[in-house]
């Protein structure tokens, strides 16, 4: 939700980044403030995951130009690990399988470790099983997934829903989801779309990386974007994803060479 | 390899300090008056020297293996010396005479020599170069019958026991190694449990090599009787020299009817630098023999050391329903090379045999494993389940798995299981999103690789290894 004088969360200004010598970001400008949901919309190869990434500090890819401000402090002078104790969160399009890890451990283990930072108390294991197993319950998740190995085997739609657990546990003050839609039936996306707007609160922000409006229908944007070759060239309300769904990408890449012709 | 990777793996070695001591150092070179010496130096019956010279002319006609994964330049066997002890002071009475060189030599290595030392609970004989130097809780194990000690000293007090076991398990002509080791060991741990008596703490022998150019070749027989059972635990470390080390021990388990013996191994000897330069040879022959029915044979093994490890402790399954078990994890790094695994033979009917074995590659290190599973035509109703599991990481290291199964009885059951994974740019940066460091997340990722192997190791021994893995593989990721 949009709320007046709300506190500028995340300020990127002409942001450039390539991966492998080649250009993918070419001048991203963008203003997040709190309270607020953001989508990001394009096609393939239009840059949507790799501004996530980058956000995120994927060592794959290197920032050629532009700042990054996070909560007032430059984003890139953070290792990737500072970022997420710092409030940053990214929900992976491609949840990594860690075979052996027990997601409780693991969970439990990045929970405490964002906690510290915050300078609150940590859990032991058995506060954190009640702890966890709440949270679960928001995403419909069954408590066998903390006996297994971190994502090995999951499905598509679990790995998702680990990922949003992951997020409810750690309560991000930035929120930014990689098509965390995609691979989801219709049920899953329903119970995944609860659960973060349930998480949505005036004090963080959350930006949605998706294809397709479907989403949408369950996670209200404030302002949708839509990116074309590495730059974001329309920014609209929630009706410009209503929009693209009628017309398709090529009207807004249209429309724009016109107005740049004109 | 990211240079977080790198800082990960490369630690120096912390056991890597020379003891300051007189030792007496038999002259390099092999011969049958070498094997004469020894025998006289340790005042042997004549059966015991004639084991010996009959093992050396066998040894003369063998050649060395060729066929483990791994290189090597050709050893000298002249150029080792075959005998090195270090000088009494006096005849020891008790512990509070051992040279105090020595105590505080085990001390640093964090080996209880004392028996009111922290490790309490456990006895220790403790072997130093060619010769055991000390032995825990001996009066409190002799109590319950059970004798503990150095071989050498077993072979003067029990002879008709050391006699009667020796060489049945690994016999002298068994392979190159295990027979150069018949014909020159010097010393090594005597454990008999007798019949119906659980030993009542966790035994113990701790190798350390402290002289250079000298050879350990100790020799370790375990023998449970009818329904005994032990727990038994075996540590190595060896000085930082740039010369290669030959280690060949043999180690020979006997289990009677419904006997069980545990042997875990935490194997952390000096494996060279980071050019590959140093390090000890180990090539080590260990075999249990599950002779009795329901008698049971588990060995674990924690292999991080040595410039190359070339080991299967194995299981002869020859009583009905017995079980022999295979627990190891094994590390490498920098340049070390690894060929390790078991060997499950099933002769006895419905004998189990379980093999899990995890290796982690790392640097520019080869790791294989390598496992035989044969099943007599008697093994009716065998079962065996392997697991092979390797982990790389960083990309110029590799692994290899070797399973050898033979069936020789169509109602034997085999399963084996076998997979590789690699420690990768994605799966740390999914760790450091969440706020967990490169260490950490590298730390528990082989933790949770290991875990299976670890559950099996006794507790004090459990959190040595895990922090002996950590240490070991700090710096090796990125």
């Amino acid at each position: 939700m949009i709320y007046p004088n709300s506190k500028s969360l995340l300020e990127v200004r002409g942001l450039r980044a390539t991966v492998s010598g080649i250009e993918i970001l070419k001048g991203i400008d963008l203003t997040v403030r709190s309270g607020e949901v953001h989508a990001i919309m394009g096609t393939n190869g239009s840059g949507k995951s790799t501004f996530a990434k980058v956000l995120a500090g994927h060592a794959a890819y290197e920032v050629t130009g532009g700042t990054v401000m996070f909560e007032g402090k430059n984003l890139f002078e953070l290792a990737p690990e500072e970022r997420a104790r710092a409030g940053v969160f990214l929900a992976f399009q491609y949840p990594i399988e860690i075979p052996g890890v027990a997601n409780n451990q693991f969970l439990r283990l990045t929970y405490n470790t964002v906690q510290a930072q915050r300078g609150k108390d940590e859990l032991d294991p058995l506060e954190f099983d009640d702890f966890v197993r709440e949270k679960m319950k928001m995403l419909e998740m069954s408590p066998d997934f903390l006996d297994r190995s971190v994502n090995a085997g999951f499905s598509g739609g679990e790995k998702k829903r680990n990922e949003i657990l992951q997020m409810a546990l750690l309560e991000p003050r930035l929120a930014i989801l990689d098509e965390t839609d995609s691979g989801l039936d219709i049920d899953a996306l329903r119970i995944v779309a609860n659960g973060v707007n349930q998480l949505a609160t005036r004090d963080n922000a959350i930006i949605l990386v998706t294809h397709y409006q479907r989403l949408l229908n369950y996670i209200v944007p404030d302002y949708v974007h839509v990116m074309e070759s590495g730059r974001i060239i329309k920014t609209g309300g929630k009706q410009l994803a209503l929009d693209l769904e009628t017309h398709g990408y090529d009207w807004v890449s249209i429309e724009q060479r016109a107005a740049a012709g004109a | 390899m990211s240079a977080v990777l790198q800082n990960l793996v490369n630690q120096p070695y912390k056991h890597g300090f020379v003891t300051e001591i007189e030792s007496d150092v038999a002259p390099k070179g092999l011969n049958e008056d070498t094997i004469r010496m020894i025998s006289a130096k340790k005042n042997e019956p004549e059966w015991l020297l004639e084991f010996r010279l009959k093992a050396y002319q066998k040894w003369l006609t063998m050649k060395e293996p060729q066929w483990p994964n791994v290189k090597y330049p050709k050893i000298d066997f002249q150029a080792i010396s075959y005998y090195s002890a270090p000088k009494p002071r006096k005849k020891l009475g008790s512990m509070d005479e051992v040279d105090p060189e020595l105590l505080r030599t085990f001390e640093k290595l964090g080996v209880p020599m004392h028996e009111r030392a922290a490790l309490a609970g456990v006895a220790v004989d403790v072997i130093f170069d060619s010769v055991s130097v000390a032995t825990t809780y001996k009066q409190k194990l002799a109590e319950v019958g059970i004798i503990f000690g150095s071989i050498s000293e077993a072979v003067h007090t029990h002879p008709d026991l050391v006699k009667q076991y020796l060489g049945t398990v690994v016999p002298v002509g068994d392979n190159y190694y295990a027979t150069l080791n018949s014909a020159v060991f010097t010393d090594g741990s005597f454990c008999f449990i007798p019949k119906g008596v659980k030993c009542p703490m966790d035994l113990s022998t701790y190798f350390r090599i402290n002289t250079e150019a000298s050879g350990q070749f100790e020799r370790t027989l375990i023998i449970a009787e009818e329904g005994a059972s032990v727990s038994y635990l075996e540590g190595c470390t060896a000085p930082r020299f740039d010369t290669n080390q030959l280690h060949a021990a043999v180690v020979e388990l006997i289990a009677l009817d419904n006997a069980d013996i545990k042997y875990s191994t935490v194997q952390n000897w000096y494996a060279g630098d980071e050019n590959g330069v140093g390090g000890i040879f180990n090539f080590v022959t260990k075999r249990g023999l599950a002779k009795g029915v329901n008698s049971r044979i588990s060995w674990t093994q924690v292999e991080t050391g040595s410039a190359i490890t070339w080991k299967y402790p194995s299981c002869v399954l020859q009583g009905d329903n017995s079980v022999g078990e295979f627990y190891s994890v094994a590390v490498t790094n920098n340049h070390q090379q690894a060929d390790t695994g078991t060997k499950m033979i099933h002769i006895g009917k419905n004998t189990r045999s379980t093999i899990v074995s995890k290796g982690i590659s790392a640097g520019h290190s080869n790791n294989s494993y390598r496992g035989l599973v044969r099943i007599a035509p008697t093994a009716a109703g065998a079962r065996n389940y392997s697991q092979c599991d390797s982990m790389l990481i960083g990309d110029q290291c590799s692994a290899s798995t070797f399973p050898y199964i033979q069936v020789r009885n169509n109602s034997a059951i085999v399963e084996h299981e076998a997979s590789t994974s690699k420690i990768g740019e994605d799966q740390l940066f999914y760790f450091a999103q969440r706020g967990i460091g490169n260490e950490e997340a590298v730390s528990m990722i082989i933790n949770g690789f290991c875990k299976d192997v670890f559950q099996q190791l006794p507790m004090e021994f459990a959190v040595e290894a895990t922090k002996l893995l950590g240490f070991k593989l700090e710096g090796s990721v990125g």
